[in-house]
């Protein structure tokens, strides 16, 4: 089955006893509207949106953490509403948090790691193997037996990671999986990320607001006030600038500069998102 | 001040003592307890003394690190030893106004003050030498026979296994706070005890409030990772006795025969 994520129009309503609370959005106004999106194995996609867009609560739909108030999600063909597959469909759909701290349960470094295969009833051999095999997926392995309070934020976020890899998931979601980090950690993130969709093939879902994070992904999603309003390459969605900051997005800086270029009468090509692939445009226009 | 609480804390190593399976040192922990309350002279205690220095030197846990911990405690200890000096009653050595020290007075308070250092120090280093996923996995297996009687021995230890983890993490959060509201004019440092506690109301209460956050984002994460009681559940690191557990526990019991023997035969 190519489709690993498929939602058929999914609406989601937070109800009143959990709204208001905690900073989660009031009640009656769905907070998803008919959201149908496919999410193909292997591929990268990130998910873009304003404030209050709906972006997190569909991370968390894609596991069945919250349950559709309407349509259905299903993965691999599971339904997240089936109870029996459940836990299938959460070993399948890794969860990365925007705070590492609050998704880190246990310290050493090795035995948070451990945790989600000690769940899963893997046999004391394998999650061994699993959690080395976790942390040199993200780099971590030398630090192992460290603390993880002790540790920077970027490298708390990759044992966050580890965590989720050592079910052997077929896919991540990583909700904001940066805005609490330092450039560095952010790269650090980044890096892992990429690797792991390019040399393990994971499937990644990247859901985040920096725009630059967005422009190797091989689909980019735009969603806005619960609904998907752009679903295609990157570089088909940033030569529609005026467009996302209409929707109180921005754009990256290199798109924008092509577009500014544009404006002011010069013949640039605005699709070129890389600082090379800007560089080489404006070059070629410029003999 | 904050920093020093290491309560709870496990600083990884790999000596005979981080090696031993966590129950023996808990049964170890216990055993060492009922010996230190039950020693009561110099002898029995100097043994105690003994003891705690040779598992301290085998477990290499740096001494400094245990006195920082102590810290804490300082005021408990500095009350404890006065109040015992001074209303100890007995033949006064050395008496002023309405105060009269004995020689009772001193023995009794250094006694006491040793004694309760030395069952700080027995604890610190179950924490400081067991990772916490360890310390509730010998607890449960410990308490296993009370699942029977519907004890929810499982909940109970993850809860425990949960609260150790946060410890550092909420300690840095009280200091983050802190500097924050002393920046705003906050004084935490002066007045008296009423005006002291009174202050820490604004600093408890944005505690508590990312504390529950906390622990909202924790539980989502929890169940993200699969996590669905402790059915099923196996573990990394398999519980084994061997061969230094035994041996561990012939020393226990050796330890609380002497001290006991020492005490009867008084």
């Amino acid at each position: 089955m190519p489709n690993l994520i498929q939602t058929q129009n999914l609406t989601f309503t937070y109800h009143a006893a959990e709204s208001g609370a905690l900073g989660t959005p009031s009640a009656a106004a769905p907070v998803l509207r008919e959201i149908n999106l496919t999410i193909q194995r292997g591929t990268f996609v990130a998910v873009v949106g304003a404030n209050g867009s709906g972006k997190s609560t569909l991370a968390k739909l894609f596991n069945g953490i919250l349950l559709p108030s309407g349509g259905k999600v299903y993965v691999d063909g599971m339904d997240t509403l089936d109870e029996a597959t459940i836990l299938e469909v959460r070993r399948r759909i890794g969860l990365v948090f925007q705070n590492p701290d609050n998704q880190i349960v246990s310290t050493p470094v090795e035995d948070d790691v451990a945790f989600a295969p000690e769940n899963l009833g893997v046999p004391p051999a394998e999650i061994r193997q699993r959690v080395d095999d976790a942390l040199k997926a993200v780099g971590m392995y030398d630090l192992r037996r460290h603390a993880p309070h002790l540790l920077s934020g970027g490298q708390k976020q990759r044992v966050a990671i580890a965590g989720v890899i050592a079910m052997r998931p077929e896919c991540i979601v990583l909700d904001e999986p940066t805005a609490m980090l330092d450039p560095i950690g952010r790269r650090e993130v980044l890096d892992t990320v990429r690797r792991l969709n390019a040399e393990h093939g994971i499937t990644i879902v990247l859901i985040t607001h920096h725009m630059s994070e967005c422009i190797d992904a091989d689909h980019l999603v735009v969603m806005s006030e619960g609904e998907i309003v752009m679903d295609d390459t990157p570089k088909a969605v940033f030569t529609q600038a005026d467009r996302l900051t209409e929707l109180g997005l921005t754009v990256p800086p290199t798109t924008a500069l092509l577009h500014e270029l544009r404006k002011s009468g010069v013949d640039v090509p605005v699709d070129a998102l890389t600082i090379n692939a800007c560089a080489e445009a404006i070059y070629k226009t410029f003999p | 001040m904050l920093r020093d609480i290491t309560l709870g804390q496990y600083f990884p190593g790999d000596t005979v003592v981080h090696r031993l399976d966590p129950r023996t040192k808990i049964c170890m922990v216990v055993v060492y307890l009922v010996a230190l309350f039950t020693a009561n002279d110099a002898v029995s205690m100097a043994i105690m003394a003994c003891f705690l220095g040779l598992v301290i030197a085998l477990s290499r846990v740096k001494l400094r690190l245990l006195l920082r911990g102590l810290r804490p405690l300082l005021i408990i200890l500095t009350i404890t030893g006065l109040l015992n000096m001074f209303l100890t009653p007995g033949e006064p050595i050395v008496s002023f106004w309405v105060f009269n020290i004995s020689a009772e007075g001193i023995y009794r308070a250094v006694f006491l003050v040793v004694r309760i250092v030395m069952m700080v120090m027995g604890t610190f280093i179950l924490t400081y030498t067991t990772p916490p996923m360890s310390l509730t996995d010998g607890l449960e297996s410990l308490m296993g026979p009370l699942k029977r009687i519907r004890v929810p021995v499982h909940e109970l230890t993850i809860i425990m296994s949960m609260a150790l983890r946060f410890i550092p993490t909420l300690i840095e959060e009280t200091d983050k706070i802190m500097s924050a509201q002393k920046a705003r004019g906050a004084d935490f440092e002066t007045g008296n005890l009423f005006k002291r506690a009174k202050a820490l109301i604004p600093l408890l209460i944005p505690l508590f409030i990312s504390a529950f956050r906390r622990a909202d984002e924790l539980a989502v994460a929890m169940e993200s990772r699969c996590y669905h009681g402790g059915e099923g559940r196996t573990r990394m690191r398999g519980l084994k006795f061997r061969r230094r557990d035994a041996l561990t526990g012939l020393t226990g019991a050796a330890l609380l025969a002497a001290v006991i023997g020492l005490v009867v035969l008084r």
